[in-house]
């Protein structure tokens, strides 16, 4: 049987969202947020995955909010520790998909040491962090994403501080797989989601988005259709952009994959520890 | 509380006074005693201030330090100038005569512990041994056996040959010296 | 022979093996470090897993994420560390998550003196996080009782749903002492309570006639939410008062009614004594010391170790400070237990021993407050 498009988009909302708990949810009219909730709940079905081997673990902010809405195994922890939560429960649940949701400032600012200390170990969480650039749920404070010489409540006359790029640091500090894309390229988004879940290893994946609500208002970028259209405009295949002359290319947002590489993961390697320990027993020494 | 018996080595970091200290609560133990032992070392792995305390008695051990020892080791001379006041008024110090020039008394049994050590095994590390064998002929306080025991039970695996060659020598020098009082 | 020499972190260490922990998150820090080198070694061993995470706010974070996962979990720290840990330490309280924490104290405030003993977190241990939630604070004052207040401290979180707060100190962790361990026959261990409820009727939070709902860990079909958030029976986040009045007071209560089996002391010589030492932890082991030796002098002097901080054992000093004009506490601190003590009992009849140093509380010095309290009041 041939389901149709939109048969299938009306069984993935009743299959995986808390329909009939928790909605409305928390966020602003034409948030980005729920956009990655989308692809989020597309990528897990895409892998085919059942709503109980996944769990999402988030942080505190607008979008630590998410697990309320969805129907896995949920938890809503402490600002900045998703993945210190996470790497706990994967470690003694690794046959669980673990979906660590977090917003700039939780996964690089309060949380940037457990973000790269979750990529060197490359535990098999997939991080997902939806960059808004600022502060949302505090109302518009300047995050560690706030471009240079943008404002913010905090930053009333402009930031002097230089913006994290999460890719390159998620690369160097040893996860498996990186990329990024946008809530207006969604499907793609979903796409990358799904690549990620299924990458062995420490994952991760940039989802560009935007708060009209606080950055939007403050730096005058209009609604968020004009916010949305700007990341339509502005975001590029990784081809496109290489195909660009230096002066088109700085404020582009690029897109796609970035890091893909087998690497062993931190729970496999851990059962070899547990092997080697009980070897050590068996031999009757003590280590 | 009278059959309490207090030990306490003294030195630096770096001299092996903890792991006296565990090996010789151990020997307590090994002979069917009670026994505590614990340490007071500086933040720094070396050169501080370190001291061992081990506790034996035959009944329950309550307050696990020492309150006015009954035999004090002393491996150098900050120790020896420190501890000295709560030494037991009839109380047993024996100094490392390579380590503490000043005495504090002239009932002090001063012996080159740490130059014992080097002629036997070549390794100024195993004074501490040979001062845990010394201290133990002295006064009896533990059974050769349960110490030899002990010393195999508690050095880094692969210097057991030579822990118990400075643990010998300490016996022998202990018996040598009770000889040489005696006459 | 019987019984060998052990370190009282080595003995935390095997109390948690021996308890079912299954799963250790820490950062080194003296003096706790030991309980992490030797879980390292030994839960592998068990099939256990350790990890050693980048700070204590991530430690403590991961032992949550395991206990919901279904591992028995735990953590070991020292004051700088507990600091950090509070945050998540609020947070396994909210959630209800069953979970041990061991602060082997050491002298502070800061860095203070890593080596040296102290009791300066007998008032973070209770009020550490912000908010208002009850804990569980045991404190051993032997290298076989770390052993046992080990088992006992996962034995409460399970069955309870909370965190509990092994409380140590650099003396007794450090310490070597004979000891006998028990056989594993002879050790008591709780599972948490589970439900076999079909999913769709579960609820994590809901107040059960014995105040403690089931818990179910994730992965087991059971799909439900936790937050840190006020919740509703059901794990998700309120604000409405006939949710959150409920949830507060089923969490005190739960407590509240198994004072019995939570508070653990002991009691020697009180009934016909004149006076009375409190102490706990290391500070114990100088106080019973010198109440021997007043006993031994003629002086009638009662004696009471708790083993239990928190919840504050109201009622036993109540009684036992009843018809007795004076009231020694020595601690390594410059009075916290005595504050609580104080509270019970009045604050005329408390004479404090408080040592902040890094030093022991010495026999002579509670001797000496015993024979100025009796002499105070003849
Ligand atoms: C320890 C701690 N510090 C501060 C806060 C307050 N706080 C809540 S959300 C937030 C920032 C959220 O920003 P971000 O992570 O980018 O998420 P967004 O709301 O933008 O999705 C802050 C600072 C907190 N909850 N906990
Ligand atoms: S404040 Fe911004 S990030 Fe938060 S829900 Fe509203 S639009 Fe979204
Ligand atoms: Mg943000």
């Amino acid at each position: 049987m041939v389901v149709k498009k939109q048969e299938r988009e009306s069984l993935i909302h009743e299959r995986y969202l808390r329909h009939h708990k928790k909605f409305p949810h928390v966020w602003c009219a034409g948030c980005g947020i729920g956009i990655v909730m989308g692809a989020i709940v597309r990528a897990v079905d895409a892998v085919g995955l059942s709503n109980d081997e996944v769990a999402m673990i988030s942080g505190i902010g607008c979008s630590g909010r998410m697990p309320v809405y969805v129907d896995f195994n949920t938890m809503h922890t402490t600002h900045g520790r998703a993945l210190a939560f996470a790497t706990g429960l994967k470690m003694v649940r690794p046959e669980m998909k673990v979906i660590v949701v977090m917003g700039d400032g939780d996964a690089l600012a309060i949380g940037g040491n457990h973000f790269i200390h979750a990529a060197r170990r490359n535990i098999g969480l997939t991080a997902i962090i939806i960059n808004n650039n600022v502060y949302g749920m505090t109302g518009g404070q300047y995050s560690p994403t706030t471009p240079t010489h943008a404002y913010a409540t905090t930053a009333p006359y402009g930031n002097i501080e230089q913006p994290f790029p999460i890719c390159q640091l998620a690369q160097a500090a040893g996860a498996a797989f990186v990329a990024r894309s946008t809530v207006y390229h969604a499907r793609e988004l979903s796409r990358f989601i799904a690549q990620a879940i299924q990458k062995e290893g420490f994952s991760v994946v940039e989802a560009v988005s935007y708060c009209h609500t606080t950055y939007g208002r403050i730096n005058k970028l209009g609604s968020a259709v004009e916010m949305m259209r700007h990341l339509k405009d502005k975001g590029v295949t990784q081809k496109t952009f290489e195909a660009l002359a230096e002066e088109e290319r700085a404020d582009k947002i690029v897109r796609g994959v970035f890091v893909d590489r087998d690497i062993p993961e931190y729970t496999r390697l851990y059962d070899e520890i547990i092997a080697r320990a009980q070897q050590t027993v068996a031999n009757g020494r003590t280590a | 509380m009278s059959e309490r018996y207090e030990v306490r080595l003294a030195g630096k970091g770096g001299q092996g006074m903890i792991l006296a200290g565990i090996i010789l609560a151990e020997a307590a133990i090994l002979d069917g005693k009670n026994a505590a032992q614990t340490q007071s070392y500086g933040p720094e792995a070396r050169g501080g201030a370190s001291r061992s305390e081990v506790v034996i008695s035959d009944g329950e051990i309550d307050y696990p330090k020492v309150t006015q020892a009954d035999i004090l080791l002393c491996m150098s001379q900050e120790a020896c100038d420190r501890y000295f006041h709560d030494l037991k008024q009839h109380g047993l110090l024996i100094a490392d005569a390579v380590h503490v020039e000043r005495m504090p008394t002239s009932r002090a049994v001063v012996v080159p512990l740490t130059q014992w050590a080097e002629e036997a095994t070549g390794r100024r590390i195993t004074a501490s041994v040979v001062a845990l064998g010394f201290l133990a002929g002295l006064t009896g306080l533990v059974s050769r056996q349960a110490m030899e025991a002990a010393v195999r039970a508690h050095v880094p695996p692969g210097t057991e040959e030579i822990n118990l060659r400075a643990l010998a020598v300490g016996f022998e020098q202990a018996e040598q010296f009770i000889r040489s009082q005696s006459k | 022979m019987t019984g060998k020499l052990m370190q009282g972190d080595e003995a935390c260490a095997e109390g948690a093996i021996a308890a079912g922990c299954r799963f250790f998150a820490g950062y080194p820090i003296t003096p706790a470090t030991d309980i992490a080198e030797v879980l390292a070694r030994r839960l592998p061993q068990v099939g256990g897993k350790f990890i050693q995470m980048e700070d204590e706010i991530a430690s403590m974070a991961a032992v949550i994420g395991a206990s919901v996962g279904g591992a028995k979990a735990m953590t070991a720290t020292s004051g700088p560390g507990f600091s950090l840990m509070q945050e998540n330490i609020g947070y396994a309280a909210m959630a209800e998550i069953p979970c041990v924490v061991v602060d082997v104290q050491r002298a502070g405030p800061s860095t203070g003196l890593p080596t040296k003993p102290s009791q300066g977190d007998v008032m973070q241990s209770r009020w550490g996080t912000h908010g208002d939630h009850p804990i569980i604070v045991l404190s051993p004052s032997s290298v076989r009782e770390t052993f046992d207040f080990t088992v006992r401290a996962f034995n409460m979180a399970e069955k309870y749903r909370t965190p509990v707060i092994l409380l140590m100190d650099e003396m007794i962790g450090h310490m070597r002492e004979k000891v006998e361990l028990p056989s594993p026959e002879a050790i008591e261990v709780v599972e948490r309570v589970s439900t076999s409820v079909p999913p769709e009727w579960y609820k994590a939070y809901e107040n059960t006639p014995s105040d403690v709902p089931p818990m179910i860990s994730f992965g087991q079909g059971y799909r439900y939410h936790i937050t840190g958030l006020f919740h509703d029976e059901r794990g998700f986040p309120t604000q409405r008062l006939d949710e959150i009045d409920p949830w507060i007071a089923r969490v005190f209560r739960k407590i509240e009614r198994n004072l019995r089996d939570i508070l653990i002391y002991e009691a020697d010589e009180i009934e016909d004594a004149e006076i009375v030492v409190i102490a706990y932890g290391a500070t114990a082991r100088s106080a019973r010391h010198a109440v021997k030796q007043a006993r031994a002098r003629g002086y009638r002097v009662g004696f009471l170790r708790l083993g239990t901080l928190w919840p504050f054992p109201e009622e036993v000093v109540e009684r036992a400070a009843e018809r007795i004009h004076r009231v020694i506490v020595p601690e390594m601190n410059l009075g916290q237990l005595a504050l609580e003590v104080e509270r019970v009992v009045g604050r005329r009849k408390v004479m404090r021993v408080g040592k902040a140093n890094g030093e022991m509380v010495t026999p002579q010095e509670v001797l000496d407050a015993i024979v100025r309290g009796v002499s105070a009041w003849l």
